[in-house]
């Protein structure tokens, strides 16, 4: 499957990737709208990390043998059938944290402002690319099949 | 060739999908006590603070029986396995021939030999039966309070129903702090300081030694240490254990399938008997951390033992590599994490005490508290209470048996995360495709 792929050597620390991916997922998908509005019960679906001169965002891996999918106590967590990304169902998650637990990326976050549930990268579900790589303006994060 | 599965939780289903992955053409017959659809156990304290309701309890769709071509037996009892003829009696009469059978017939609750258990408001809380009779007791009696026995991870998660239904709630824990299986001393005392800010009391160092009624249902509760609780019902939430009815007592059962705590399995989930195999919460599987075989009972396992036999059922080898305790509880609203060996100093032998080396953090204003243990410089056991995010990076630490001496003084600090492991270790895990677990 084509994944997001992340070269922290490429990644100038803009963080456009973040705020993409929130509008990417507001109801506006209109920049200002989204922060002025809509925000702060959205996150972004990625987590971007930063120490220094190093940075780089850390969406899902939609992982070949996912650990949040065997954590998952309410089949939230589902591998979608078209595409095999790892996708949350955040009307049907409880908040019970167990993908917290057992992702080893640290992906999955908890959306405490807004949904109450697990929020994470859904590869911009429907689209061609997702907004994080759209719009990175480095190629630090690349969409492809390897 | 007929599949067959005793059970129809977490490990049902794992291994239910797993053999459909591999072999879409053998029935799979499923055989459960239980009358329901698949559901999740985990969500039966949700259910019963009616924080969910009965359509979202199922964990998979309506019509997964139907895509995956499963006959299921629900409400059916199995009574015995005859491993010679490969056969399953049931209740009422009947059985079922398999070429491959699965156990995953779950645990069953510890219930002490306490006077007054049998009483009209004494239950156990690990079904969704129990969350009806408990629902159903709270509404014809109007129950105002209760007591829960034990505090342990059962317990708080009646707690948090009970809490949820505006209950006076006690809990009595026989240990001298509670959760004393998954928490260090310093972060039981936390929780048990939330609990109590959520207006629950918290009694430990001894447990109840008598339930007394009045007019047949229950009235109070007599500690061992002589105090009185008064409770509308009890809940026994000590814990559970693998089930073994079918296979015990031998000779009797004459199943020839080898238990110790649990039932014995090999890495392909198979029992002693060929064709026999078993995954779940009835079983004992090697504990990645302590190195013993111990029944670890949590969903994530239950569900990826249930894969693994499944592979293996439909004759694909795959291998499970063991695992160790992780749980993630809310506790009055604060959200916990503990993964792996997280106190040393109850759970090894003195003497090898001196190879752990513990550091830990704990924030008295915002209420958080995060302890790692690490035993020769590798990270075996974690816990969060309050701050879970990131969590996730410590389990997978734990289980790839990382050093974390390199870079130890960063695992608590605020901006931890994957910036902060080495270089390899993180572009390995960054570049690459996702694990395989």
């Amino acid at each position: 499957m084509k994944r997001v792929y992340v070269n922290e050597e490429y990644c100038i620390g803009c963080r456009l990737c973040e705020i993409h991916c929130l509008v990417q997922h507001s109801q506006s998908k209109k920049i200002i709208k989204a922060y002025k509005e809509e925000a702060p019960q959205l996150m972004p679906r990625l987590v971007f990390e930063e120490e220094g001169p190093l940075s780089f965002a850390m969406p899902c891996r939609h992982c070949a043998d996912a650990p949040c999918l065997d954590a998952c106590i309410t089949g939230a967590m589902h591998r979608d059938e078209e595409t095999e990304a790892v996708l949350c169902d955040e009307d049907k998650c409880v908040g019970c944290w167990m993908c917290v637990m057992a992702c080893p990326f640290g992906a999955i976050q908890r959306n405490l402002k807004g949904t109450k549930a697990a929020s994470k990268c859904d590869l911009c579900y429907g689209e061609e690319m997702p907004a994080c790589v759209a719009h990175c303006p480095n190629e630090a994060l690349t969409f492809e099949e390897r | 060739m007929r599949y067959v599965i005793i059970g129809n939780s977490a490990a049902a289903v794992g291994a239910i999908e797993a053999i459909r992955q591999h072999d879409t053409e053998n029935p799979i017959t499923v055989i459960s006590d239980e009358p329901h659809h698949a559901y999740s156990r985990p969500l039966v304290c949700h259910l019963l603070g009616e924080l969910v309701d009965e359509e979202r309890m199922h964990y998979r769709p309506p019509d997964f029986y139907e895509q995956l071509q499963v006959e299921p037996m629900l409400g059916v009892r199995a009574t015995a396995i005859d491993t010679q003829a490969k056969t399953v009696s049931l209740a009422g009469g009947g059985t079922v021939a398999y070429d491959r059978l699965l156990l995953a017939v779950g645990g069953k609750p510890v219930v002490p030999p306490v006077a007054g258990v049998d009483l009209d408001g004494v239950f156990t809380f690990t079904k969704w039966e129990d969350a009806q009779n408990i629902d159903r007791y709270i509404r014809d009696k109007d129950a105002q309070s209760a007591l829960i026995v034990g505090g342990g991870l059962i317990g708080m998660k009646a707690v948090k129903a009970l809490m949820a239904r505006g209950l006076r709630l006690t809990v009595v824990e026989l240990a001298d702090r509670i959760l004393s299986t998954s928490f260090d001393h310093t972060a039981s005392k936390l929780a048990e300081s939330i609990l109590r800010r959520a207006s629950a009391e918290v009694i430990t160092g001894t447990t109840v030694k008598e339930i007394v009624d009045k007019d047949g249902h229950v009235d109070h509760a007599i500690l061992q240490d002589g105090q009185v609780v008064d409770c509308d019902l009890v809940i026994f939430g000590i814990g559970v254990r693998p089930n073994l009815d079918l296979i015990l007592p031998e000779p009797e059962k004459n199943t020839g399938i080898e238990v110790n705590r649990g039932i014995v399995v090999d890495e392909r989930m198979q029992t002693s008997v060929e064709d026999v195999y078993a995954a779940g919460d009835c079983v004992e599987t090697y504990d990645i951390i302590l190195e013993v075989e111990r029944p670890i009972a949590i969903w994530p396992h239950a569900t990826r033992q249930g894969h693994v036999a499944g592979c293996n059922m439909a004759g694909v080898e795959k291998t499970y590599e063991g695992g160790f305790p992780m749980n993630s509880e809310d506790i009055a609203g604060v959200a916990t994490i503990a993964v792996g060996l997280t106190a040393p100093e109850g759970q090894v032998p003195v003497e090898h005490l001196e190879e752990y080396e513990i550091i830990k953090r704990y924030d008295r204003a915002a209420q958080t508290y995060k302890r790692l243990v690490l035993h020769r410089g590798r990270l075996v056991g974690a816990i969060c209470v309050g701050d879970i995010d990131r969590a996730g990076i410590y389990t997978g630490l734990i289980r790839d048996r990382v050093d974390v001496t390199p870079f130890k003084e960063h695992l608590l600090s605020g901006s931890f995360g994957l910036i902060s492991l080495p270089k390899e270790y993180r572009k390995h895990m960054v570049v690459g495709e996702g694990i395989i677990v």
